[in-house]
């Protein structure tokens, strides 16, 4: 009876020991990962099948510059190995004395030419058909910034809609506290919504530094550069979300500003429309009143954690030297003009953006009576509260 | 002075003429602190090159650590992206490029029977650059704020946004830029002066033309790199401003001259490998180099059109139709030359009496898988499909297929065939085999996998992925760190034949070798060619 413990003993280190592979392989979270819808596939071999022309264009034109770079690929290397396997010293090989020949020569130069040629007549409509961004049903601006996107609807029932959309994966997931979601880095707090079958112009700008806007399942990418505008287009043929991300390296959180754009039928999206303008006229803040400090310290946290948390962290700690802590900072603590003028006009020379075009004067009034009253600064400056009133005039 | 004389008069032997070799090499560090001979001043390239391999490759390891998993587990961006600056103009600037000039310094005089290199003090100069540059770019790691994380581009105006580490890298660039020029000065000279009687242009081998080419590029782009940098130091110091729109500049306008620079660039660190390659497959195929006249105008070609496609790199900023499709047929266009070379070599070998010793499997690994990143290049030029790929890992994988299996494994081609010359001794056959599969294993584990996760739009220069990605990232993490360990089988090849172990190496070790660097003893002596060879 002696072998049984010792049986039991090792069925236990040989559980471990396959428990521990199946850590080492992917861990639970991990091999629970769905195929995102508009985004990714689990271990997605090829381009996105596309919902616009120019996508499906994209795929198509992949499809046939690898096919004929596969088959030239094994008529080269096929001639290659075969001389490897032939023309050994080891088979007893003379070498041959030849080593030119015009004819060949010409035929290897000329032939390869005509098959660019042919490469290039269909990819010519599709970059031509790439660049037409006339005759739009509408135009979304969208702007770039440090890290997040900004949409504006310039035309058309949504006129003056207006948001900005920052990714909605909690932090929790990023850090590793908690298993990531099916949408992990690629969902946002308010997609861009536009109509199905409608042709969208977008016109891209940025506030800071480069960035681009991506979506694979429209075929497009288009760097926005600040201070120029550039456009590009899509025409979506399906209703359903599409997912893409931030594609030119603009900082820290260059992986944390993802594009989501829901395509929505016609009356879905007129639906919309009207919500976003009842919502408008609701959220219409009145710079002209008199606001409490506590209404002004409510409102700021809201906005300082959608625009400031970035850089100036939480704890207002900052991360030095780049992002500079305001929890104690000179400014901050000081006379409230200085302060309101950074905000608006932002630091030219370091990554503090102007804010004066982004966010109104009751978010700039509430975010800065928040700094003023937050962590260990509550209660030590002067002009504990901003009216913004106080941003109008400084404006 | 004619080619013929040249050899004897090389600066500080003038008033010696031909009593060099009654003279003691000189010893200790002064003989490399002082260095004017082109074999010391070719070791210490290869050396410094290799220790920035090391470093760079080190940021790459760190780089694929954080991303074997979703998520942020060992690095914040901000740090990641200092790692990727870094590991790019590490592998570019340090590693490659004066690994080249390495080879350049030890086998240029060797091939066209020259004594030196042309000016023997700006050579030490041009070396001595270089560690200057090396410690400076790696010190900007400490300074506050760290090194710059803009990317290898450097693209204004993130570029402005960053601490003086940025300034750091930008004063590096200026030194490094120095130092090429002035290597490719004197490679110019060189070629051009310091022939052997005889060794007319189309007979030198085919190294030295792709060098002598390169060394063009190098004179004609590295001063736009450093027009590009230098707007960058004084917008952000001095304020003036070229690349900010408020003040009338333009971002776009950046990367227009950094990439003037940026393509010939490509070519600097391909075009050298194009020579190695053509002098070890006909060595080990016992045959002539099919189409040698055809490989220097083709290579030619290459060099003149590098300088007309710069802006493929720029599609997805939104240029006018038109110049997408200048720069699309543009680019499409070298791949004719490009094709041409690799046919040229598959001729080499038909028919040839082949071996296959270490530096032919590096060399045609070399040519299966670098062609495999031509490929991808030339799909690359359909502007609809970069405007796709563009900036995704696709990209990544392309430029690693060249950088990688195209340049970096022609320098260990190079070394191989070279090693028996430059030490004495024979490599380990065992090890150099071990090395070149395990190397061109690992390397595709660690890159193909990157073709599909840039197809399927997971972009570049990202510290935290789309969980969807993860079984790819984790292949190529897996891969990096086997290709990384790899390079230590090539470490310890190389120092075994610098320890004198193994077997010693003839004057011409490889049957099928041609050229005058075979006809002086291994290792070569301190002083060769003091009177020229004739050249039939």
């Amino acid at each position: 009876m002696d072998e049984t413990p010792y049986f039991e003993v090792s069925m236990k280190k040989f559980r471990g020991l396959l428990g521990a592979c199946a850590l080492l392989v992917g861990n639970v979270a991990i091999a629970q990962v769905q195929d995102m819808p508009g985004g990714p596939r689990v271990n997605q071999l090829n381009l996105h099948e596309g919902v616009t022309s120019i996508a499906r264009d994209a795929v198509w034109l992949h499809w046939m510059m690898l096919s004929i770079c596969m088959v030239i690929f094994v008529g080269v290397f096929g001639v290659m190995f075969y001389s490897i396997w032939a023309h050994r010293k080891s088979r007893g090989v003379k070498p041959a004395t030849f080593h030119e020949h015009l004819g060949v020569e010409v035929a290897w130069t000329v032939i390869p030419f005509i098959i660019v040629i042919a490469m290039a007549l269909p990819a010519t409509r599709t970059v031509v058909a790439m660049k037409d961004t006339s005759s739009a049903d509408m135009t979304v601006k969208v702007t770039g910034y440090q890290w997040k996107w900004g949409y504006e609807y310039l035309d058309g029932a949504a006129t003056g809609v207006k948001f900005l959309s920052t990714l909605s994966t909690p932090r929790a997931q990023i850090e590793g506290r908690e298993p990531k979601g099916q949408f992990y880095l690629m969902e946002v707090d308010k997609p861009m919504v536009v109509p199905v079958d409608k042709k969208v112009r977008v016109v891209l700008t940025a506030a800071d530094v480069i960035h681009s806007w991506m979506v694979p399942e429209f075929g497009v990418k288009q760097d926005a550069i600040p201070g120029f505008l550039r456009d590009t287009w899509f025409r979506a043929e399906q209703v359903g979300t599409y997912r893409g991300q931030c594609a030119e390296l603009c900082g820290k959180d260059h992986a944390f500003m993802p594009i989501v754009v829901e395509v929505k039928s016609q009356e879905d999206y007129d639906k919309w429309v009207d919500e976003q303008k009842q919502a408008m006229a609701a959220n219409a803040d009145d710079p002209t009143k008199e606001w409490t400090p506590e209404e002004l310290i409510a409102r700021g946290e809201q906005v300082y954690t959608a625009n400031c948390v970035a850089c100036h962290q939480a704890t207002g700690k900052g991360v030095p030297p780049t992002f500079p802590p305001l929890d104690g900072d000179k400014v901050v603590l000081g006379p409230k003009a200085e302060q309101i003028n950074t905000v608006l006009r932002g630091k030219p020379g370091t990554a503090m953006a102007a804010f004066g075009g982004q966010l109104n004067d009751v978010e700039i009034a509430a975010a800065i009576t928040y700094t003023r009253n937050a962590w260990s600064n509550a209660g030590k400056g002067q002009d504990p509260v901003v009216q913004p009133s106080d941003v109008t005039a400084a404006r | 002075m004619s080619s013929a004389t040249a050899g004897h008069v090389s600066p500080g032997h003038a008033d010696h003429g031909h009593d060099d070799h009654h003279h003691a090499t000189p010893t200790g560090w002064r003989r490399w602190l002082f260095a004017t001979n082109h074999k010391d001043i070719g070791t210490m390239y290869l050396i410094f090159s290799f220790v920035m391999l090391l470093e760079g490759g080190t940021l790459a390891l760190l780089l694929r650590t954080e991303l074997f998993e979703p998520g942020l587990q060992f690095f914040r961006p901000e740090l990641f992206n200092q790692f990727t600056t870094m590991h790019g103009l590490i592998m570019v600037f340090g590693a490659i490029m004066p690994a080249f000039v390495g080879f350049a310094n030890w086998m240029v005089p060797l091939q066209i029977g020259a004594s030196d290199m042309a000016f023997a003090r700006m050579n030490n100069f041009s070396f001595w650059l270089l560690p200057v540059g090396g410690i400076m770019l790696t010190a900007s790691f400490f300074v506050p704020g760290g090194a710059t994380a803009a990317g290898w581009t450097l693209y204004a105006p993130l570029s402005l946004q960053m601490g003086p580490g940025m300034d750091l890298a930008i004063f590096t660039m200026h030194i490094l830029g120095a130092s090429s020029i002035m290597g490719a000065i004197n490679i110019i000279v060189t070629i051009l002066n310091m022939r052997a009687p005889g060794m007319t242009l189309m007979k030198m081998p085919l190294f030295c033309w792709t060098w002598l080419i390169t060394a063009f590029l190098l004179i004609a782009v590295l001063p736009v790199l450093a027009a590009a940098i230098t707007m960058l130091l004084t917008d952000r110091h001095f304020g003036t401003g070229f690349f900010n729109a408020a003040m009338g500049g333009d971002p776009v306008l950046y990367q227009h001259v950094f990439w003037f620079f940026g393509h010939p660039e490509v070519y600097i660190m391909i075009l050298p490998a194009f020579g190695i390659v053509s002098a070890i497959v006909p060595a080990f195929a016992r045959k002539k180099l099919f189409g040698y006249a055809s490989m220097v105008y083709a290579t030619a070609s290459i060099a003149v059109l590098s300088f007309i496609v710069w802006a493929h790199h720029m599609f997805s900023t939104g240029m006018p139709v038109t110049a997408q499709l200048y720069f699309m047929y543009a680019t499409m266009l070298i791949s004719i030359p490009t094709g041409v070379k690799v046919f040229n070599w598959i001729a080499t070998m038909w028919k040839g009496s082949m071996t296959f010793e270490t530096p032919m499997l590096f060399a045609v690994g070399f040519i299966f898988v670098f062609t495999m990143g031509g490929f991808t290049g030339l799909i690359l030029s359909v502007a609809p499909i970069d405007i796709q790929v563009h900036d995704t890992y696709y990209v990544v994988a392309h430029f690693h297929y060249v950088l990688v299996a195209g340049s970096l494994f022609a320098l260990f081609a190079g070394t191989y065939y070279w090693l028996p010359k430059w030490t004495g001794y024979m490599y380990s056959e065992k090890l150099g085999k071990l090395h070149f599969w395990s190397s061109l294993i690992s390397f595709n584990v660690t890159f193909f996998p990157m073709h599909f996760m840039g197809l399927a739009g997971m972009p570049r220069r990202y510290a935290d992925y789309a969980a969807q990605f993860t079984t790819f990232h984790q292949i190529a993490t897996i891969g990096a760190f086997w290709f990384g360990l790899s390079q230590l089988i090539f470490l310890y090849a190389v120092l075994r034949c610098y320890a004198g172990r193994g077997e010693r190496a003839p004057a011409k070790p490889w049957e099928g070798a041609e050229g005058l660097e075979w006809t002086v003893p291994s290792p070569a002596p301190f002083h060769t060619f003091e009177t020229p060879p004739e050249v039939k």
